[in-house]
């Protein structure tokens, strides 16, 4: 889980104050890094809307924000990431993905399929990591792109490089 | 008891607080007791407000945050009650104009005149302080400071049109003037 921790670094680099989830097994070091560091408020969401809507609070109180989910959440999200684009503001999200890569589970796959789409369609940048030796370098630079060019930027994180969930 | 007043009531002269709106009416009744730049106005984004106000509690907690919103508004956001409730910033204060209506696409009924109880599902969220506020006088109980949140308060509010008294729609405008407003910098 080597990559995960320098993601964690990345984060942590780019003063990441608040991290808004909803849990993914992919991004479980993330989530448990956030809660063990004073320094970050870590909020647990019961739909990842709420969590773009948090993090345009957080960059309005002088925070940056990263919110982590799941790619079946991104569908969650359409209408509240219109915030994004229309206030200007910083955006990073990090996106594990299901349904791109060995999905066991057919209901995977059609959200699997449109989210990089349906970010697009919303106005967001979008990256994508497939390497473990990629992540930390693709995570730093959409935080940049993000916090420094005012820009929403989603970074998927392929199922080929979190693993294949097996059933 | 009339929406105006009761806006006016709870937020009037308090430059301490930073207010977010919800999308229509809310929006247009904080307008209308001065547009300040400790307010920020949504005017869509529906069901967020609420989480607006969590991000900005949590980046500013000695700051008393505020949500002024409506029932339809939040209705769509209902869980996020319960991250209010496990987030539990001491700084927060939602408070929601309760006319029982969808006042901005024809006055359709929402749930809550029909067994929705917004206060009683905060509470049961984890929301320490919940209640319902029936006239003006109740509201000068609220408190709206950093040490006894998270609150939900529902002011039930008469139905009826005011004039729609329309702020500052322009995002980006809005988002840099209340950010540096609230952190003293120029945005970053």
């Amino acid at each position: 889980m080597a990559w995960q921790d320098d993601v964690w670094a990345v984060l942590k680099a780019q003063e990441i104050r608040q991290v808004a989830y909803v849990p993914d097994a992919g991004h479980s070091l993330l989530i448990r890094k956030a809660h063990a560091d004073p320094a970050v408020a870590a909020t647990v969401l019961t739909t990842e809307e709420e969590g773009v809507a948090l993090c345009a609070g957080a960059w309005l109180g002088g925070d940056r924000s990263v919110l982590l989910m799941q790619s079946s959440g991104v569908g969650n999200c359409i209408n509240m990431l219109s915030m994004i684009e229309t206030l200007k503001i910083p955006f990073l999200t990090l996106v594990t993905m299901r349904g791109d890569y060995a999905e066991f589970n057919p209901w995977q796959v059609p959200m699997g399929k449109a989210t990089e789409t349906v970010l697009s369609a919303m106005g967001l940048l979008v990256r994508a990591v497939e390497r473990p030796e990629d992540a930390a370098d693709l995570v730093d630079s959409a935080a940049r792109l993000a916090f420094h060019s005012h820009q929403g930027v989603a970074v998927l994180l392929r199922q080929r490089l979190i693993g294949r969930k097996d059933f | 008891m009339n929406r105006r007043e009761a806006v006016a009531r709870l937020i009037g002269g308090r430059e301490d607080i930073l207010v977010v709106t919800g999308l229509g009416s809310p929006t247009y009744d904080v307008a209308a007791a001065g547009e300040k730049p400790n307010h920020f106005y949504l005017w869509g984004a529906m069901g967020g407000a609420a989480m607006v106000g969590l991000g900005l509690a949590l980046a500013q907690p000695k700051k008393p945050v505020v949500v002024v919103t409506g029932d339809g508004e939040q209705l769509m956001g209902l869980g996020g009650f319960a991250t209010v409730g496990t987030a539990a910033p001491k700084n927060l204060h939602i408070v929601v104009l309760d006319n029982e209506l969808y006042g901005e696409t024809g006055n359709q009924a929402t749930h809550t005149g029909q067994g929705t109880d917004l206060a009683a599902v905060a509470m049961a969220c984890g929301v320490g302080t919940a209640c319902v506020v029936q006239d003006l006088d109740g509201i000068d109980a609220i408190a709206l400071d950093a040490e006894s949140g998270p609150s939900v308060t529902v002011l039930k509010v008469a139905q009826g049109d005011d004039d729609r008294v329309l702020p500052n729609r322009d995002g980006p405008s809005l988002a840099r003037d209340f950010r540096r407003h609230v952190t003293g910098q120029a945005v970053d």
